[in-house]
């Protein structure tokens, strides 16, 4: 599955790029951004922080190049295993695609419910993100940020079970704006995201629930630059409250981030992602992002 | 009070009447203060020696540096660093953007250029938040040097 959606993006790459120069550009390696100002992957497959997208577009590409990356992120918390898995390419510092699959594991959750030890809920993300103002990382005699705005196009592969727990719909699409700041001489990075979405716990739990509106939600990141390799901070992302039968909460992490080169980074983050059915989840986050 | 209101928004829009700030390098440490953090004159002379050889080292950036006149580069970059953070110096070179306009840089080279003088930095112990300190100035002036393709 992920290595056929990486081919389409690297294939979708090349007829973008069509100019050998640029479809080059893809096995030489863009390396036009500095170090870790790509940002990670967010648990959907954009580029952001851990949590939430940011304003970046993902890979090291400038307005000449294209860009790419994969990642492999897992959550464990006191009742379940979270794993996302995905790619992006990034064209021309301007447009992001990405496509990632959520693995929602319910251990014995699972088991309680009469599913089944282990039973997994799945959700799959398609993800494009626009470059509309700014360049949060050049411009720092502007105050204004890069802004973007983005869509997440969402499928819970388990329709029967999220409906049967209330949800209206298996099928779904996030819109987000999310702005983008680095104050360079603080070495500090700010942003903020607004998102209209319908998801409950991003999605594991389908769309709509009482009611069957997008529900506009705030979240945020701050980072601060230790060095040129290492990033900490947090984050949070507030979700709807939508599903009669489960209350849920604002998800909340404390991140590191570590760019061991342009290729290979690593986060380690505790995150706090709020109730999901049956408590408050917690525990440790780590992910990996490969980049080409 | 509409002479007042008038007055005041004189005052506060003195940025959007004048777009181009008359200075285009602001000084950022008017105490000297980062100046030192550089290791003044000798430090900025060591620091941007390393940034000549590590830009002929990069084959990004090396043909952009093999056929230029790297002394001169070298006295304009130590005299526009020396001025933004506070040496009292001042930049006695070609206007930006005509130094570069012919050299079709792209912003893939601008970073090139960058990290190679975060490396001299870092070989000369600047420390981190100082280097971020003039690159932050730095950084906007990539509008007169980046000229090639995709650039704006």
């Amino acid at each position: 599955m992920k290595h056929h959606l990486l081919g389409a993006l690297l294939a979708l790459s090349l007829l973008a790029g069509a100019p050998a120069a640029r479809a080059e550009s893809i096995f030489t390696y863009a390396s036009g951004k500095l170090l870790l100002t790509g940002g990670v992957s967010q648990v959907e497959g954009a580029a952001g922080g851990g949590l939430t997208p940011w304003a970046v577009i993902g890979g090291y590409e400038t307005k000449d190049q294209v860009g790419a990356n994969a990642f492999y992120t897992s959550v464990d918390t006191q009742d379940y295993r979270i794993t996302s898995q995905g790619a992006l390419l990034g064209l021309y510092n301007r447009v992001e695609l990405s496509c990632a699959r959520q693995d929602f594991d319910t251990q014995g959750v699972g088991a309680a419910l009469g599913l089944g030890y282990g039973y997994t809920i799945s959700q799959e993300t398609v993800g494009v993100k626009v470059r509309v103002i700014g360049d949060a990382i050049l411009d720092q005699d502007h105050w204004w940020p890069q802004v973007s705005i983005g869509a997440q196009v969402k499928h819970n592969r388990n329709g029967a079970l999220v409906k049967a727990l209330g949800a209206r719909d298996d099928r779904s699409t996030d819109y987000y704006v999310s702005a983008t700041k680095l104050y360079l001489s603080r070495g500090i990075l700010l942003n903020g995201t607004l998102r209209a979405t319908k998801a409950n716990q991003f999605g594991i739990l389908g769309y709509g629930g009482v009611d069957d509106d997008n529900h506009l939600q705030a979240e945020g990141s701050v980072a601060y630059l230790v060095n040129r390799h290492l990033a900490i901070g947090a984050e949070v992302r507030t979700k709807p409250d939508n599903l009669a039968v489960a209350k849920e909460g604002a998800a909340v992490d404390l991140f590191a981030a570590y760019a061991l080169n342009k290729h290979l980074s690593l986060t380690l983050a505790y995150a706090d992602l709020g109730h999901i059915v049956t408590r408050r989840q917690s525990g440790f986050y780590g992910s990996l992002q490969v980049g080409f | 009070m509409k002479y007042l209101a008038l007055a005041a928004l004189l005052i506060a829009t003195p940025a959007l009447a004048e777009p181009r700030n008359a200075d285009p390098f602001p000084v950022i440490s008017p105490d000297g203060s980062l100046y030192q953090a550089f290791g003044g004159h000798e430090g900025l002379v060591r620091i941007t020696d390393d940034l000549m050889v590590n830009v002929l080292a990069d084959p990004r950036t090396h043909d952009f540096f093999v056929a230029a006149k790297r002394d001169q580069i070298k006295t304009g970059l130590i005299q526009i660093f020396c001025h933004v953070m506070g040496g009292g110096c001042e930049y006695t070179g070609k206007d930006m953007t005509e130094a570069h306009s012919q050299l079709g840089i792209r912003e893939e080279d601008f970073t090139a250029l960058v990290e190679s003088l975060q490396k001299a930095m870092d070989k000369n112990h600047v420390p981190f938040r100082a280097q971020n300190r003039l690159l932050a100035a730095m950084a906007p002036h990539h509008r007169e040097i980046v000229t090639g393709p995709g650039k704006g």
